[in-house]
């Protein structure tokens, strides 16, 4: 049932990337239980203009845990203490009255803070960039069921594709790894007879890439997966290690 | 403006190809202009968005060979708002050998639009949508199949045959990713130069030798660091999304805004339609005035889920009070409306008619929820007939967005769902090649006015985002530039670019000089409590006239007591706000005029003065059968209608008809 809590808030500001930041502490009263995290960092904005400071700048749009634009970490935890939600699904019910919630942006190398708890996930589009598809122009395509796919492979292509690119697997890792994000789209296109033609080159170039851009290695600690608001599995990167010795031995 | 456009006292018809219906495309194809490998390097063209419509047609332009600029509002073009469509894409494919066709998907969409859109153009999106399905299982997109291997399909509303494509409840988000890959790879030839976070703010036009003023760039500001940046190209298109969250509360992202429309609007391009925006029935209900958004859940649950209210009214009071829970009331004090008024297409009825039917109920008493402002989507039946584990494979991931919002079980407890706004048919008025009134500026997607009519079938939204940036657009902007091949590249220090970026560096100036006291958000809730009473799911002469006169007293409020923190000279998040509420406070105005215009109901646009006796929709076609294009006359003035005259040839106008 609704109701409503007090909490503290100690949140990450930090004007600039250059500039020094730390942790501000700001009170709210009688925040409902089924308002959802951000709508509760809307309140403190909202509080915030009225008194005429700076409103909390932090990623966000859809808000149905599908854009992949939010992010945070919330005691600790790359998109809080729920499992199988981004923040953006994250409600006020998993909070008690009374508690200090820190709040701070994505901890990576790879992902510089632009503002706040906004940061720069660029790295990833690069990543996909270097060969994260399959290399077809528009047009002149065969009819959809030409290659039948049997239906295990394309659920399991299908889980791996579900990945949402928010990027609290790196943020999560303690090596600062982007191997489970990676992975996602080597393995959905290695599993899918369409990715077979560049299935080598793929792994490579998009390994490159992720070393190229300061990602850390792997060392299967397994935070990425459990941390994942869509629960990729570790499965992925056992495929994408087989998928990179595999094009590595073939040279 | 477009030379295609004869107007004749306020009336114009649009040329489209001759021949057949089936025939049209590909009589244009054969004989529109196309522009040389060698050429096409030396033409620029602006994409303004990258979402189904933009990133599929930034891919493909650049594919082709032009270069390409393609701006992004957010962080990365992979998360544009067509991420989050559910639950599916429409082909006439007839896998399912159920009796479809390229011309029955036409004629329900056409139909399902209630008589508002263009033949030709629909058709020919229902003519290329099967393409659309061949292109993205290539991209290696994960449409659900079945057991031997082959493509699995489910029924969507206004249909009677089952051709949706879906992936999982992701379909949007699977096809986004596809599109995004195709652009990416682009990105990475150098094809498409890719520009995040940057909001497009004015669109320059500069007259050629002939004194005919075309669309030659656009200015955007550098969200990151607030400056304002000028870039110039041959053509212009805009596939920006839908003006959905005027209404504050939608099923939209936070940054989808009108703002691009707006400006083209403002710049002498028609604005067509404004008053057809689509109320979707199967949303999550709102609960509390700090609400941000709402969350739909996909159209597909109505495949299995079935809608009901209680019979009794003592029923429903029993059940706002808490008194009662809707597993205990019985089967036969269930009222089923949906399958009691259409038999034909039961829960499958399209979302205009579904949302009406909804609010009828709750207006009559029946509603739950505390607020009374809900009906039950109930599953029991389809966990009865199917098993658990089969309905948990087709909707699990809807399921937990439900569970984890609601803080409900959808299993053991039916749904409560209320309508809400979820798409806009109207837009910037284009003609058959998506070119809007002015010369060079195209509009795709859910940005433009040309396909669903007054009301779109779901499933289609993908279909014509991707139809538009994959098939329509990549041949019809060339006929356009194969003319342009001569003129060399614009210095972005012409007057006109200077003159754009200072009207813009002028506005920002005042909205942060205002100082108020009322914060963006507050005025954004208050236009949306406006629209959502005034100009939502059923409008009155009286209630528009009350929308019109509220809205203007916004605006002036807007202008005169707003509160922005911060300096444009870096990241104001504020400021964004409040330069998109800006726009939106026009666009509600506009919407408000256009329902007052149209003396009639028709799909999305429910006037209750115009209904027959059963409560359905009840059209003019001899008075309103025109697509309605408002071109701007200044900011103390009305805008001027002019009517594209819709004829139609092919096809026999009826009343919808759902029932049998």
């Amino acid at each position: 049932m609704e109701k409503s809590i007090n909490i503290k808030v100690k949140v990450w500001r930090q004007a600039g990337p250059k500039v020094k930041g730390m942790f501000e502490t700001y009170e709210l009263n009688n925040i409902s239980t089924d308002a959802s995290f951000l709508e509760m960092i809307d309140i403190l904005n909202e509080q915030l203009v009225k008194e005429h400071k700076e409103p909390v700048a932090f990623d966000h749009d859809c808000r149905e845990g599908i854009c992949g634009m939010c992010s945070l970490y919330i005691n600790g935890h790359p998109h809080g203490p729920d499992q199988e939600v981004t923040t953006c699904q994250l409600h006020m019910r998993k909070f008690h009255d009374g508690q200090v919630i820190t709040i701070e942006p994505w901890r990576s190398r790879a992902f510089p803070i632009i503002k706040d708890l906004m940061v720069d996930r660029n790295a990833y589009d690069k990543i996909i960039q270097a060969g994260g598809y399959v290399s077809v122009n528009t047009g002149g395509i065969p009819d959809a069921n030409a290659i039948p796919i049997p239906k295990p492979k394309a659920d399991e292509a299908m889980d791996a594709a579900s990945c949402i690119g928010c990027g609290a697997c790196a943020a999560a890792c303690k090596n600062g790894s982007a191997m489970l994000f990676v992975a996602a789209k080597v393995s959905q296109l290695a599993l899918l007879p369409q990715g077979q033609v560049e299935r080598a080159a793929r792994a490579k170039a998009m390994v490159a890439k992720m070393d190229e851009l300061g990602f850390g290695n792997c060392t299967n600690t397994g935070a990425c997966a459990a941390e994942c608001p869509k629960s990729v599995s570790l499965i992925h990167i056992a495929r994408l290690n087989r998928e990179y010795l595999g094009a590595k031995f073939k040279d | 403006m477009n030379d295609t456009i004869k107007i004749e006292n306020g009336v114009f018809t649009v040329p489209v190809p001759d021949g057949q219906l089936s025939e049209k495309w590909t009589n244009y194809k054969s004989h529109q202009k196309l522009v040389n490998p060698a050429n096409k390097r030396r033409l620029d063209v602006i994409v303004v968005g990258t979402g189904l419509a933009g990133a599929s047609a930034a891919a493909s332009l650049g594919e082709l060979g032009f270069n390409v600029l393609n701006f992004c509002i957010q962080d990365s073009p992979r998360r544009a708002h067509s991420i989050a469509a559910q639950g599916g894409i429409n082909a006439a494919k007839n896998y399912q050998n159920d009796g479809d066709s390229v011309y029955r998907l036409f004629y329900d969409t056409i139909k399902g639009g209630d008589y508002r859109a263009r033949e030709a153009n629909v058709y020919r999106l229902a003519e290329v949508a099967n393409d659309i399905i061949d292109q993205c299982v290539a991209q290696g997109v994960p449409f659900a199949r079945e057991y031997g291997g082959l493509l699995d399909n489910r029924s969507f509303g206004g249909a009677q045959v089952s051709r949706t494509f879906y992936a999982k409840g992701q379909t949007g988000q699977q096809l986004l990713l596809g599109a995004y890959s195709a652009l990416s790879r682009q990105v990475h030839k150098g094809s498409v130069k890719l520009y995040h976070r940057y909001e497009m703010l004015d669109v320059v036009l500069v007259k050629d030798k002939n004194g005919i003023e075309r669309a030659r760039g656009i200015i955007a500001r550098n969200l990151v660091t607030g400056k304002l940046e000028r870039f110039f190209a041959h053509a212009v298109v805009i596939a920006t999304g839908g003006y959905g969250n005027v209404f504050f509360l939608s099923t939209n992202a936070m940054a989808s805004n009108g703002s691009a429309a707006v400006q083209c609007y403002r710049k002498g391009a028609f604005f067509a339609n404004p008053c057809f925006a689509q109320i979707h029935p199967t949303c999550i209900p709102v609960h509390g005035d700090y609400q941000s958004k709402l969350t739909l859940m996909s159209e597909s649950l109505r495949n299995d889920g079935r809608i009901w209210v209680p019979k009794k009214k003592e029923d429903a009071e029993a059940l706002r009070a808490g008194k009662l829970k809707p597993t205990q009331i019985k089967d036969e004090d269930r009222d089923f409306y949906l399958e009691r008024r259409y038999p034909a297409f039961g829960n499958l009825v399209p979302r205009d008619v579904a949302s009406r039917a909804a609010k009828e109920r709750c207006d009559a008493g029946f509603g739950v929820n505390n607020t009374g402002l809900a009906v039950f989507l109930d599953f029991k039946y389809a966990i009865e007939r199917l098993g658990r584990d089969a309905v948990e494979a087709r909707y699990g991931n809807l399921f937990q967005m439900y569970e984890k919002i609601v803080d409900e079980n959808p299993y053991e407890t039916p749904m409560m769902i209320f309508p809400a706004i979820h798409y806009t048919m109207g837009g910037i008025w284009v003609d058959y090649e998506l070119q809007t009134s002015i010369k060079g500026l195209f509009a795709i997607g859910e940005a433009n006015f040309s396909d669903h009519g007054a009301n779109r079938l779901g499933a289609s939204a993908l279909m014509q985002g991707l139809a538009d940036g994959y098939f329509v657009l990549p041949y019809t902007i060339q006929n356009y530039l194969a003319d342009q091949i001569q003129e060399p590249r614009l210095s972005t220090e012409l007057p006109e670019f200077v003159k754009a970026e200072q009207d813009i560096k002028d506005k920002i100036t005042r909205l942060l000089n205002i100082k108020g006291k009322r914060s963006v958000d507050s005025l954004h809730k208050e236009l949306g409590q406006v629209m959502w009473d005034n100009v939502g799911m059923a409008r009155t002469e009286a209630s528009l006239k009350e929308a019109l006169v509220r809205i203007k007293e916004i605006k002036k409020e807007f202008w005169n007591n707003v509160y922005i923190p911060g300096d444009s000279a870096s990241m104001n998040v504020e400021l964004e706000k409040a330069l998109r509420l800006a726009d939106f406070l026009d666009v509600g105005y506009l919407m408000a005029l256009d329902g007052l215009n149209r003396n009639e109901s028709c799909g999305g646009h429910f006037r209750e003065e115009y209904q027959t006796e059963e409560g359905e929709a009840l059209r003019h076609d001899d008075k309103y059968s025109y697509a309605a294009c408002w071109q701007y006359r200044g900011e103390d003035q009305d805008p001027e209608l002019f009517k594209e005259d819709l004829t139609y040839e092919f096809t026999v106008r009826a009343q919808r008809n759902y029932k049998s």
